[in-house]
């Protein structure tokens, strides 16, 4: 065996199925084991798609995500995908090739400093020197990337070491004794906490993407329903509570809805959960539930007390810790249960009470279609099941407040770093992952445009993403900053030049349309989902609409702009 | 103010670099840095001082904490701990003062390293503040220059280092639950 035999040797021991990836001189070798290799490689149109597609594999499952580039300019094109991963704790692991270990250091075609450049970006990285070291790196990478707080790890592996000849011999055990997991989470801590919930009058839960990763979803919902108070799930968060769920308030934050953001503002105890008081969740640090006494688990130690000092800090695994706290409030709850119910029930009243005095706006247009009417048509289609991966901007948002997810892992979105270019990529990912599942890729038609190299690997792996431009003619989120906070100065904002739909996606050998009466487009989506490929929709819709509530940076959280100003006669 | 922040650490390419990397991504300048094998060679104990907002020295120490090939990153600067510097220091001085600058250098506990016509090389160790004392007292002899090795630091609380167990990989782990299912 060769090391590019081997290295894939390993990668069927880790369950890989498929990768997405793009191939180069120095990763030749690799590609020739390939060739007649069961695990499926899928060709994408740029390194950066490899590591977005990767993600989306990743989110979709919880599996870790792999993608591969060459050397040099291979590598540097996934480092805004690692970035990505590392900001929302994406599994990932990159294998990227480098030039030969007697070239390194020598300036040699396509070099880089790979180890290097991606030392800021990955969760670990490693510089493979010899074949020897070669499985145990790979096993390591898949250990680091998917346990703990989960993120991505970059494999450098120089082409000589491809080529090396030797065997695999099985690795059965990792011995990094440096890496600390804490999973299990201080019996003492959680048994206060629970204590705290029942004391309190007015608990919220703030539930975050660490609730995904852990799995924790039944647990959550099982501590929401038997204190029964209400949560928010942040926008890495979305599923983890069914959007259904009575006791489901939405997102908090920036574009969060009123209830969110007055809940958190309101709430005597706060539970926050695989949360990470993100500053667009906050707002301002010192206003953000500045009455509450706050309980946050996470398994990350450097997120305790990094932006907000708990009351009850709790180092563990969220899924571990909740399926504790809920024993412990079980057992307390004949004691302690009844306490403050009415004070409870009164807490859940008001926030029910905020949602319906201020929901978000659905508002539907004669004459032009709305953004958030395209969204809410997707939302009824979709009733809570399909996967949905969106790009970076106005559309993301709406989509965050409008579409309900039944489900963790049907939402897929980059939150941390908002990376424009993702959405369609990620949506490949998706697909491959959950063949028999419905996604749309809901884009900006700024984004798209950074993505239309991909309509090829959609098409030629004829998968049926339904592609839904949400096409506004700017460059809609930063357009709306203009307005508001630039005296509506649109400078270099403006997208007048869109392809033609149909042509676009029929050059691809696929259906596309393009529509802007309000009276199409519950057809026009009804025939996309029915088609049974890809589709391209381009819908055009109204160009200068708003993202509401909105939180200007900087605000306190209950201090949102519900709308657009009133204008007052004179 | 400063603080001393004690790294032990896998002796392992890019590891040193992991860990500064950690304060120049957030703007921090390194006041010293020392770096040497421990009694076991596959480990490194490093000594930071570096200039850090008090509100986020915790952060930083969990940062580092958080690094794969970090065993444990400790902050010395307010706990029980040694805090030592070795100065090496060429004093040019002329031939009526070299008696001056040997009983200065006793009363330091300097050692002479060198010496020439033109003056003396010096060695002294110390907490970094008796080093300068010494550097100001040199300077009034005449021209002087000085290499410093930056601070190394040990804690005295004698903790012991937690070593983290070997996990099974997938594979190996997947194969001891066939097992387990076989064998009951
Ligand atoms: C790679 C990248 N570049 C720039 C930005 C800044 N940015 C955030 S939202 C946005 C506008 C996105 O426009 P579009 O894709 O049309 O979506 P819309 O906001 O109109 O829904 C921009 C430029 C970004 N997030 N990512």
């Amino acid at each position: 065996m060769n090391g590019a035999q081997i290295l894939l040797e390993c990668l069927v021991r880790e369950e890989v199925d498929c990768f997405f990836g793009y191939p180069g001189g120095v990763t030749l070798p690799l590609y020739d084991a390939l060739y007649d290799h069961p695990i499926k490689h899928v060709l994408v149109r740029h390194e950066e798609n490899a590591c977005f597609a990767a993600e989306g594999y990743a989110r979709a499952t919880g599996k870790v995500g792999v993608c591969c580039a060459t050397s040099g300019p291979g590598a540097t094109n996934l480092v805004t995908g690692l970035v990505d991963s590392m900001m929302d704790s994406i599994p990932i692991v990159a294998i990227t090739g480098q030039v030969s270990t007697k070239l390194i250091g020598s300036d040699a075609f396509q070099e880089a400093d790979t180890f290097g450049i991606t030392r800021a970006c990955t969760k670990h990285n490693y510089l493979v020197k010899t074949l020897a070291e070669l499985p145990k790196i790979v096993h390591e990478a898949f250990y680091i990337a998917s346990s703990g707080r989960p993120g991505p790890v970059l494999i450098d592996i120089p082409k000589d070491v491809f080529q090396a000849t030797g065997h695999y011999t099985p690795v059965d055990t990792i011995h990094l004794p440096g890496y600390k997991v804490f999973t299990e989470g201080h019996a003492g801590q959680i048994r206060r906490a629970a204590q705290m919930i029942w004391e309190a009058e007015r608990p919220f839960v703030y539930a975050g993407g660490g609730v995904i990763a852990s799995g924790a979803d039944g647990e959550l919902r099982e501590l929401v329903e038997m204190v029964d108070m209400p949560a928010v799930c942040t926008l890495m968060g979305l599923g983890a509570l069914p959007s259904n769920h009575p006791n489901f308030v939405s997102m908090p934050g920036m574009h969060g809805s009123y209830a969110a953001n007055m809940g958190i503002s309101n709430c005597d105890l706060l539970i926050a959960l695989g949360v990470r008081f993100d500053d667009r969740v906050t707002g301002r640090l010192a206003a953000f539930a500045p009455n509450a006494r706050v309980i946050h688990v996470d398994i990350d130690p450097a997120e305790i007390a990094k932006n907000r000092i708990p009351d009850i800090p709790i180092v563990g695994d969220v899924k571990r810790v909740l399926q504790k706290l809920n024993r412990n409030l079980g057992e307390m709850k004949g004691e302690h249960g009844s306490r403050n119910t009415a004070p409870r029930a009164a807490w859940r009243q008001q926030v029910r009470d905020w949602a319906k005095e201020h929901p978000y706006d659905k508002s539907r247009s004669e004459t032009e279609i709305k953004p958030q009417h395209l969204i809410s048509e997707i939302d009824r289609l979709s009733a809570g099941e399909a996967i949905v991966t969106t790009d970076v901007g106005q559309h993301q948002m709406w989509t965050a407040q409008l579409v309900r997810f039944n489900h963790p892992r049907l939402w897929i979105n980059s939150g941390g770093l908002g990376a424009m270019g993702f959405g369609l990529p990620a949506a490949i990912g998706a697909q491959f992952a959950r063949p028999d599942k419905l996604v749309f890729a809901i884009v900006g038609d700024g984004g798209f445009q950074m993505s239309i190299p991909e309509l090829g690997t959609i098409a030629s792996n004829g998968l049926p993403i339904k592609i839904i431009v949400m096409n506004n003619g700017h460059l809609g989120m930063v357009r709306q900053w203009q307005e508001l906070f630039y005296n509506n100065r649109l400078s270099s904002v403006r997208l007048d030049c869109f392809p033609d739909a149909e042509k676009l996606a029929g050059a691809y050998g696929f259906k596309g349309r393009t529509i802007e009466k309000p009276s199409e487009l519950a057809d026009a989506l009804d025939i996309a989902i029915k088609e049974p490929g890809p589709y391209l929709l381009n819908v055009k819709v109204t160009q200068f609409e708003n993202v509401y509530p909105m939180v200007p940076s900087g605000g306190a959280i209950n201090e949102m702009v519900l709308g657009p100003p009133v204008p007052v006669a004179v | 103010m400063l603080q001393i922040i004690s790294v032990h650490l896998e002796n392992k390419p890019g590891a040193l670099l992991r860990v500064t990397g950690l304060l120049s991504a957030r703007g921090y300048n390194i006041e010293s840095l020392t770096v040497a094998r421990t009694l076991d060679p596959e480990l490194s104990r490093m000594t930071i001082v570096c200039d850090i907002e008090d509100r986020l020295r915790a952060q930083v120490i969990k940062q580092m904490n958080k690094l794969v090939n970090v065993l444990q990153a400790t902050d010395l600067t307010d706990a029980p701990a040694v805090n030592r510097e070795l100065l090496l220091l060429r004093v040019r001085s002329p031939q009526e003062s070299r008696t001056a600058v040997l009983k200065e250098a006793e009363i330091f506990g300097a050692r002479v390293v060198d010496s020439s016509v033109d003056g003396f090389a010096l060695e002294v160790t110390g907490d970094p503040e008796k080093l300068d004392e010494f550097i100001g007292v040199m300077r009034s002899y005449g021209e002087i220059e000085v290499s410093r090795s930056g601070v190394v630091g040990v804690s005295l609380e004698g903790k012991k280092l937690k070593l983290q167990p070997p996990v099974l990989t997938r594979a190996a782990a997947k194969l001891e639950e066939v097992d387990g299912v076989l064998n009951g």
